[in-house]
């Protein structure tokens, strides 16, 4: 744990091997994942980073609130950091809560370069805990990721090993057969739900894969917090610990009012503090599964070193449904090849139509009420956005001035993945903020895979009905054919990122520069 | 040693911050602020917003912020390349879909299939390879296409560029114009159309269906059918639909990429077609049994 004013770090390559399997690695002084930053609100911080790679590096500090020169990102809020250069960010510390930092350079984030941070509040903490432990989610593979995006590139479901089958038919599974023959006129694939999968991935607890077992300690009855990020480079993961409820107390690093649940879904970039109270003295599991059952990571939480909990069977794979091509299935019949046009220009006349959008939703519909992928029909309790409740209200909200949507597009075949049907690299124009400014934002999920979608150096408040109690989120999973309405007051000048988090999709053009500037233009 | 080194330290619990910052008894008065909302990074936000742009955006800065802070050449060269890593990249892919033996009625044979690829999403450079010969014979037939393609939709590119046929003799190079693509249903299909430098016209429509059977053993039917606009004896080509070919293919996917196949080949020349082959002593029709790998990378 690395904490104070003055803190050092150092890029560079390392050896990591999980599971058996091993490959290079980008590493943080030295370690999968990045030593955890400990700071206090209200400290200022001097973070001196060097680079010993023979590439630029760079660290992004997620959801933190820093000056937009401070923020991480080469080319567009500072040139990157040379190899053999040390590059000092310096900023304020003006919250509180469990953020991250990971590596805003190619793919480096992939190969391991990530961590956590913890932010203590100034005063009291509302969330009272006898315990807590930092539990980061991440995924890896041996192969390079340049290497796993030219094989999505080379072949959108390289890495599905789990589609529909004739044995699968046979055995009376997955959709029947007139239904995929609608499925298949549309040519869309119901088990497209990750990219990139456990076919490749292991997925980690701090680093440590299910046989490696990371293990947090607890005595009997205390207040446990799990401080719960999801670091992963392409995989969203549903996280429980069978047989403990949780009491999500805190989301992307700001408080929310307790609330109990059985199981969540954490996108990548997200991060979920919850708190647990284990009340026999034998191991728990905590299982993160990828939402596309692809594989999971078991970590314990036990009473004392040595001990494992049971790791479950991969529970079955689920189907993407109609509601995930952006229809409402209410009046609809179950037909929707023949009931609706997947590819209408005219629902959103602002995408630039071209090989890049395969699909528009044609009636995207709000979705932060619904239990997300591969939670539907889960017999226990799941935890949605409109669950999440701020624990303060929001002072001096105003009601935003205009509403401005994006929308967001694919084509998986090709694996092309933009913003409005138009990638970064096209010549994309930034999208503009004034100072001050309050704007309602549409995300609308034109695919049918969720999409964590990250603004840099603000939080937005999602708009699901709790009024002055709005959760605030610096990152936002967006459900297959979804909606996500947030409000944004544009507080911080400059130039910042705004992207798809799931690595690959930025990486294929799904991103744009936000500017916030005064009216009258200075920056 | 490095990993059980991690291994350990990661067992340790992370210590509970009450040890080292118990702030609970003391009074900051919490309770007015919430501690966590991070503070709006300007003081002064969200003043003096002009009425008269209610509803409109504003406009597009044409400055970079960072330059303020940092060497623009810096920006510039740093700038070019998050772009060029946000979508600008160039891929390629080498794919030879058959590459088998083929045994039947008469000499033992053997055919290839290939293609290639290297570009961006839109734009790419193509190349197209097929050809086959008996065992013991020289090559019978080989052709090459090089071709620009260009995605037109989501599922379908244009292509257009050259194709050479080194085999069989007399050589013959063509003006290609092609489409290649998914069609609904999954069916892999293509179409192109040659003109010769000789002026005759050819037409050839390909398409193919993978059916897996489970996630790794496929079963692949495809058809070829070729049309000629007018005889050209010296090659053997009739007018009209010359020339019929069906396959059957079951491959198992070992990797992804390596997938070794058997299956069946049937092809039956028609018309004018038919009679060439036959005065070249050879049959109209052939059935094979084939065995081969699809491999790419």
């Amino acid at each position: 744990m690395l904490n104070g004013e003055t803190i050092a770090l150092t890029v560079g390559e390392s050896h990591f091997s999980t599971g058996g399997r091993s490959a290079h690695a980008v590493t943080v002084n030295g370690t999968l994942p990045a030593p955890l930053i400990r700071l206090r609100e209200g400290q200022n911080v001097r973070l001196s980073v060097t680079n010993s790679l023979s590439e630029d590096t760079s660290i992004h500090w997620h959801g933190l609130i820093v000056p937009f020169q401070m923020d991480g990102v080469p080319g567009v809020s500072f040139p990157g950091i040379s190899p053999g250069e040390t590059f000092t960010y310096e900023f304020p510390v003006r919250q509180s809560g469990t953020y991250w930092y990971h590596s805003h350079s190619g793919m480096q984030e992939a190969m391991g370069h990530y961590g956590p941070i913890v932010i203590d509040p100034a005063g009291h903490d509302p969330v009272h805990s006898d315990r807590e432990h930092v539990i980061l989610l991440s995924d890896w593979s041996p192969v390079h990721p340049h290497v796993l995006l030219k094989r999505l590139k080379q072949m959108g479901g390289y890495f599905n090993m789990q589609r529909q089958t004739l044995a699968g038919l046979l055995a009376g599974k997955d959709q029947k057969a007139g239904e995929r023959l609608q499925w298949g006129a549309m040519r869309m694939d119901p088990t497209d739900i990750s990219d990139v999968t456990g076919s490749t991935y292991s997925f980690l607890v701090n680093g440590h894969g299910t046989a490696e077992n990371w293990t947090g300690l607890f005595t009997r009855g205390e207040r446990v917090r799990l401080r719960i990020i999801n670091a992963s480079a392409m995989t969203n993961f549903n996280l429980r610990l069978p047989g403990l409820p949780m009491t999500v107390v805190q989301c992307d690093g700001q408080n929310v009012q307790p609330v109990e649940t059985d199981e969540f879904q954490i996108g990548i970039a997200e991060t979920y503090d919850v708190v647990v109270q284990p009340g026999e003295a034998k191991p728990y599991a905590l299982i993160a599964e990828a939402i596309d059952r692809s594989g999971l990571v078991r970590a314990t939480l036990a009473p004392r070193i040595g001990m494992a909990a049971d790791v479950p069977a991969l529970r079955e794979r689920p189907l993407l449904g109609i509601k995930d091509m952006g229809m409402d299935m209410s009046g609809m019949g179950d037909m929707p090849g023949h009931s609706m046009k997947m590819r209408d220009p005219s629902v959103a006349p602002q995408v630039k139509m071209g090989p890049g959008v395969a699909t528009l939703s044609p009636m995207p519909t709000d979705r932060t009420a619904d239990r997300p992928t591969g939670l539907e029909s889960v017999d226990h309790r799941v935890l949605t956005y409109a669950d999440l409740k701020s624990l303060e209200p929001n002072r001096a909200n105003r009601a935003p001035t205009r509403t401005l949507d994006i929308h967001l597009t694919a084509n998986m075949e090709r694996y092309m993945w933009s913003f409005d049907g138009v990638k970064l690299s096209d010549g994309a124009e930034p999208i503009a903020f004034r100072h001050g400014e309050r704007v309602r934002v549409n995300l609308i999920n034109d695919t049918m895979m969720p999409h964590p979608i990250h603004l840099h150096g603000h939080f937005f408040e999602l708009v699901t009905g709790a009024g002055d109690h709005a959760p605030r989120k610096h990152t936002v999973n967006v459900l297959p054919g979804g909606k996500v309405t947030f409000d944004l007051t544009a507080d911080a000048q400059g130039d910042w990122a705004f992207h798809c988090h799931m690595l690959m999709h930025m990486h294929a053009g799904m991103m744009r520069i936000v500017t916030v500037r005064h009216e009258n233009g200075a920056a | 040693m490095k990993r059980f080194a991690i291994l350990l330290l990661a067992c340790l619990p992370v210590p509970a911050p009450a040890q080292e910052m118990d702030h609970s008894h003391m009074d900051h008065g919490a309770m007015e602020a919430p501690p966590q909302a991070p503070p709006a990074a300007d003081p002064h936000a969200g003043h003096g917003q002009p009425a008269a742009n209610q509803g409109t955006p504003p406009p597009i800065p044409t400055n970079h912020a960072a330059e303020a802070f940092y060497s623009a050449t810096e920006m510039v060269r740093s700038r070019a390349a998050m772009l060029r890593e946000s979508g600008g990249m160039t891929f390629s892919r080498l794919m030879l879909d058959r590459l088998e033996y083929r045994t039947g009625r008469g000499a033992d044979g053997y055919h290839w299939e290939g293609e290639g690829w290297i570009g961006g999403d839109i734009d790419r450079f193509a190349f197209k390879t097929e050809g086959e010969g008996a065992i013991h014979d020289p090559l019978e037939r080989a052709e090459v296409q090089a071709l620009y393609s260009r995605a037109i939709g989501p599922w379908f590119n244009l292509e257009a560029g050259v194709r050479h046929d080194i085999r069989p003799g007399p050589q013959r190079t063509y003006a290609v114009v092609g489409i290649d693509g998914l069609a609904p249903y999954w069916f892999e299909v293509g179409a192109q159309a040659f003109l010769s430098d000789k002026g005759d016209v050819h037409v050839r429509l390909e398409g193919s269906y993978d059916q897996r059977i489970t996630q790794r053993l496929i079963l692949q039917p495809a058809a070829e059918v070729s049309i000629a606009a007018q005889d050209v004896p010296e090659l053997g080509i009739g007018s009209g639909v010359s020339d019929i070919e069906l396959g059957l293919r079951l491959r198992y996917e070992f990797a992804r990429q390596f997938a070794p196949y058997i299956g069946f080949n049937w092809e039956r020349k028609l018309g004018e077609s038919a009679r060439f082959a036959r005065a070249e002593g050879d049959g109209a029709s052939a059935t094979r049994f084939v065995m081969g790998a699809r491999f790419w990378f």
